[in-house]
């Protein structure tokens, strides 16, 4: 019963947010640009905050995927699997899973903007009357992001590197490769599915995180497109905070917010099924294997 | 999965060549001014293409924040600068910030359509927003709790209203806060009993009050006519401020055509009050 | 830790004035000391600058409300979180007003807010998560389960924004009208649009725990007459308990941390009151509607921080007991202890 009515509740608000946004969709809201007027409902588009969320998930995927491959490769292939070092590393993974996202936006303030940001500027531009780096941007954004996501990635590879067979290995370094070889070689191509699975869910859970953007990147306005890493950016989350509570009528631009929703569903979801289609295929494989 | 990366990384490094520096012009600040500021910016923009502005709200606290820390060119404000910020401004960058008054507004208080009340005092309202009256059966309406709807305490409007309606008193702790103007005329349109403050250039779907200076005074409608003449008790002047050493080329041409004709038409465009010409001086 | 550093009280600040005329009689040192400049500063100024800064301080001591609590300071841990006869107040009270012109920073309204919205939360959405495990782990046909499964977990999928926006746009409106309460936007209506964040958290480790009983429970119970259902209330879900409680804390972590939807749908209004159809006012929707204006370093800005680091702490804790939990009934389910 209790499933049904999980479903039935999610049915509803689907059902109600792509009932009245699915009509707004078109290819001119979505590739449309916002800068005459981002809240008259008639020629508004999307496009900037598309642009500005794919650039921060892109960029952000560049930070973590290999950090958090290198990590979970480490933790399986090279960790002695009971030292303390191991646990400790473990546990500090699932903690920062757990860590609530306002907390990743006020360190990424903390830490990446004011430490990092404002360090980089004393050194580079020392005579630059407004900082360059130790501001809100588009790389502080996805750097937060990053940290953020890294326990999903290290997850999921991880998962992926435990299910390849141990003889793979074995037979391996009985031909006479090296460790590192082994991995690089024969592990890691095998994982290749789980990394990316990893990868596109840390791409979905980042896509529609509003909270640790808030203060590291995300812009109310912006007439053109970030043109740089330094830039902050606009984003499809943040705006559909921002037309459901600053559109100066909430009401007559509605129907953008909803197309907006639906925008940012329809990409999340389909991110989702990506992974979950690819997710699904490695397990059937493996199966195989196994 | 290589083609994938590689295309990527092509993408990202397509997007995003790093070194250009700037946003020609950042704007920051005032929440109230933010659809102004953009407005202004979208016509500017259209006529001056090349010059490229950028316009985030968040309240006119963080203007000033953002305006003492460097990182904004221009800071929209809607209540004067304060001496600590003006000296938090003088220790970041050696001098005081130069200040443009812009636009004019009244502070509009909305009830709900249904609402039977059409006037009330200052002292009224600052009983009402304190949280004293609690009923709107004390002031002659429906026997219902009042619902106030009052903004986050980053915004410009927040302070203005406590100050010259509250006195400096605190806002009941019962007063929900919200993060926008027309958040606040969304709540009170959908709440029978509610009360809200906002811009008068929001307003649709709610009804504006008549506010009083004192039980004997007239009850004056908020229009252009009233706010302009002062005549209107809750006004006020929108702000400017720019770091004066930053006041140059673009920015100051900027800065010049905002108070211009041109400027000041989109102030009206968008339901704020042009500044009279004898004002624009300064 | 971060707000031990600051001191707020505005009299303290402003209980020496030197007068600009006095400029040519006060040592350098003790005038940079003054304004509070550091020596870098200090050499780059020159005499009208450092004058205007004089006059500056007196309009602001002029400004400064004339009020016995301009004395305190107001982030020291006993008006954190202890109730204080604020001047205008009728009694003693826990008020959380960082803007104003003494710096209330009482604690106690925020987690009072946080505490009810989650609560709310749990209360809807654990019955269900765990009850939907229970039946997709237990008693629903294998092809029934591929397809119930992923779907509820479609529910992760779903952005917190765009909860909040349902919360705030559809679902508010119609819990009002259904329940006819006064405050539009409160911890309940909050409280339900987390639940539904909270059910997939919830739904994905109590699944787990309860997959993770062996299947011979089940038979057994099953060779003994029991039915599926008996099998599954009675024998599985007791075996796994501990998961399901788990499962609990883990939700309420995520629940706790949650910023969009409350920000959007609690109306935020920082009274203390358990009741939950009033408007409440969250930790972290306190962060996300509070830092972004703060001066750098001054002592709201280091309060919020403050905030953080105790929500951290907090979800720390439930996420470390969570995971032992868990762990301790893995390792007992498949014997290794």
């Amino acid at each position: 019963m209790a499933t049904f009515l999980i479903l039935a509740i999610l049915a509803l608000i689907l059902g109600n947010i792509f009932l009245q946004g699915g009509t707004g969709l078109s290819p001119r809201f979505i590739f449309g640009n916002a800068d005459k007027d981002m809240f008259d409902v008639a020629s508004a588009g999307v496009w900037p905050m598309v642009f500005g969320t794919a650039a921060r998930v892109i960029l952000m995927t560049l930070f973590v995927i290999p950090v958090g491959v290198t990590t979970a490769i480490y933790l399986t292939e090279y960790a002695p699997a009971l030292s303390p070092f191991t646990r400790i590393i473990r546990g500090a993974v699932n903690n920062l899973a757990g860590v609530p996202s306002i907390v990743f936006g006020l360190f990424g303030l903390g830490f990446f903007i004011s430490a990092v940001g404002g360090t980089l500027d004393v050194f580079l531009y020392p005579d630059s009357p407004k900082p360059v780096w130790g501001k809100a941007a588009l790389i502080w954004a996805s750097l937060t992001l990053a940290v953020m996501t890294l326990p999903v990635v290290i997850v999921a590879t991880e998962e992926s590197l435990r299910a390849i067979p141990l003889g793979l290995r074995e037979a391996s370094l009985a031909l006479g490769a090296t460790k590192l070889q082994t991995v690089l070689r024969v592990v890691l191509p095998q994982a290749l599915p789980g990394i990316l699975t990893g990868g596109i869910l840390a791409v979905s859970r980042a896509a529609g995180e509003v909270a640790p953007i808030l203060f590291t990147g995300a812009a109310y306005y912006m007439a053109s497109l970030p043109q740089s890493l330094t830039d902050q950016f606009m984003d499809l989350a943040y705006h559909v905070f921002v037309l459901s509570t600053q559109s100066p009528d909430i009401e007559k631009t509605r129907p953008i917010l909803y197309g907006t929703v639906v925008v940012l569903l329809l990409l999340t979801f389909a991110l989702n099924l990506v992974a979950i289609l690819i997710r699904a295929r490695v397990r059937r494989n493996l199966r195989r294997l196994a | 999965m290589k083609t994938l990366r590689a295309c990527l990384l092509i993408l990202a490094s397509a997007c995003l060549p790093g070194g250009s520096l700037l946003a020609d012009i950042t704007v920051r600040g005032s929440d109230t001014m933010v659809i102004l500021a953009q407005k202004w910016a979208e016509v500017y923009m259209s006529q001056h293409p090349g010059i490229k502005i950028q316009v985030t709200g968040g309240g006119t606290g963080t203007g000033f924040a953002a305006l003492q820390n460097q990182q904004t060119d221009l800071c929209n404000a809607s209540r004067p600068i304060r001496p600590q910020e003006i000296a938090n401004c003088i220790k970041a960058f050696g001098r005081r910030p130069r200040e443009y008054r812009v636009a004019l507004d009244g502070l509009s208080v909305y009830v709900n359509a249904a609402n039977p009340i059409n006037e009330l005092t200052l002292a009224q309202l600052e009983q009402i927003f304190t949280g004293r009256l609690r009923n709107w059966k004390d002031l002659g309406g429906p026997d219902a709790p009042i619902i106030l709807y009052s903004r986050e305490n980053s915004s410009g409007t927040y302070e203005f209203f406590k100050e010259h309606v509250l006195q400096g008193k605190d806002f009941a702790a019962h007063a929900q806060t919200l993060q926008g103007t027309a958040q606040v005329l969304q709540a009170v349109s959908r709440e029978t009993h509610g009360i809200g403050y906002g811009g008068a250039a929001y307003g649709v779907g709610a009804k504006h009050l008549h506010i009083k200076k004192d039980a004997d005074s007239p009850a004056i409608e908020p229009s252009e006519e009233t706010v302009v003449s002062g005549a209107y008790p809750i006004a006020r002047s929108l702000f400017v401020y720019v770091n004066p050493a930053l006041e140059k080329g673009d920015l100051a041409a900027y800065l010049k055509w905002i108070r211009s004709d041109a400027g000041q038409a989109v102030v009206k465009d968008v339901g704020y009050f042009p500044l009279p010409p004898d004002a624009r001086a300064r | 830790m971060l707000v031990g550093a600051t001191n707020s009280s505005l009299a303290q600040e402003y209980r020496e004035i030197i007068p600009p005329e006095d400029f040519a009689r006060v040592p350098p040192d003790r005038l940079r000391q003054y304004l509070g400049l550091t020596r870098q500063q200090f050499e780059q100024m020159d005499e009208e600058t450092l004058k205007d800064l004089m006059s500056l301080r007196i309009e602001a001591k002029a400004q400064m409300p004339d009020d016995p609590d301009a004395e305190l300071n107001t982030t020291e841990w006993r008006y954190l979180l202890g109730p204080h006869q604020w001047t205008g107040y009728d009694r003693p009270a826990y008020i959380w007003q960082p803007v104003s012109q003494i710096h209330k920073y009482n604690l106690l309204p925020l987690f009072i807010g946080s505490l009810k919205t989650t609560f709310v939360a749990l209360l809807f959405a654990v019955p269900l998560a765990i009850a939907a495990a229970l039946y997709v782990s237990q008693l629903a046909h294998p092809r029934a389960r591929e397809w119930l499964k992923p779907g509820i977990e479609l529910l992760s999928g779903i952005p917190s924004v765009v909860l909040g926006f349902f919360a705030l746009i559809v679902m508010a409106s119609f819990f009002q009208a259904l329940f006819g309460y006064p405050s539009r936007l409160n911890a309940f209506v909050a409280g339900l649009a987390l639940g539904l964040a909270v059910i997939p958290v919830v739904f994905s480790i109590a699944e787990d725990a309860l997959t993770s009983v062996p299947r011979s429970y089940t038979e057994a119970a099953l060779a003994l007459g029991s039915t599926r259902w008996q099998a599954a209330w009675q024998i599985v879900l007791p075996a796994a308990l501990p998961g399901v409680f788990a499962a609990t804390v883990l939700g309420f972590g995520r629940a706790i941390g949650e910023t969009m939807i409350v920000l959007m749908a609690s109306g935020n209004a920082s009274i203390v009151s358990w009741n939950l159809f009033d408007s409440t006012r969250t930790l972290t929707a306190t962060i996300a509607a509070e830092l972004a204006e703060t001066v750098v370093g001054g002592h709201h800005y280091r309060v919020l921080f403050l905030l953080g680091a105790l929500l951290f702490a907090v979800t720390f804790v439930a996420n470390l007991v969570g995971d032992l939990v868990i762990h301790r009934l893995k390792g007992r389910l498949e014997g290794r202890r």
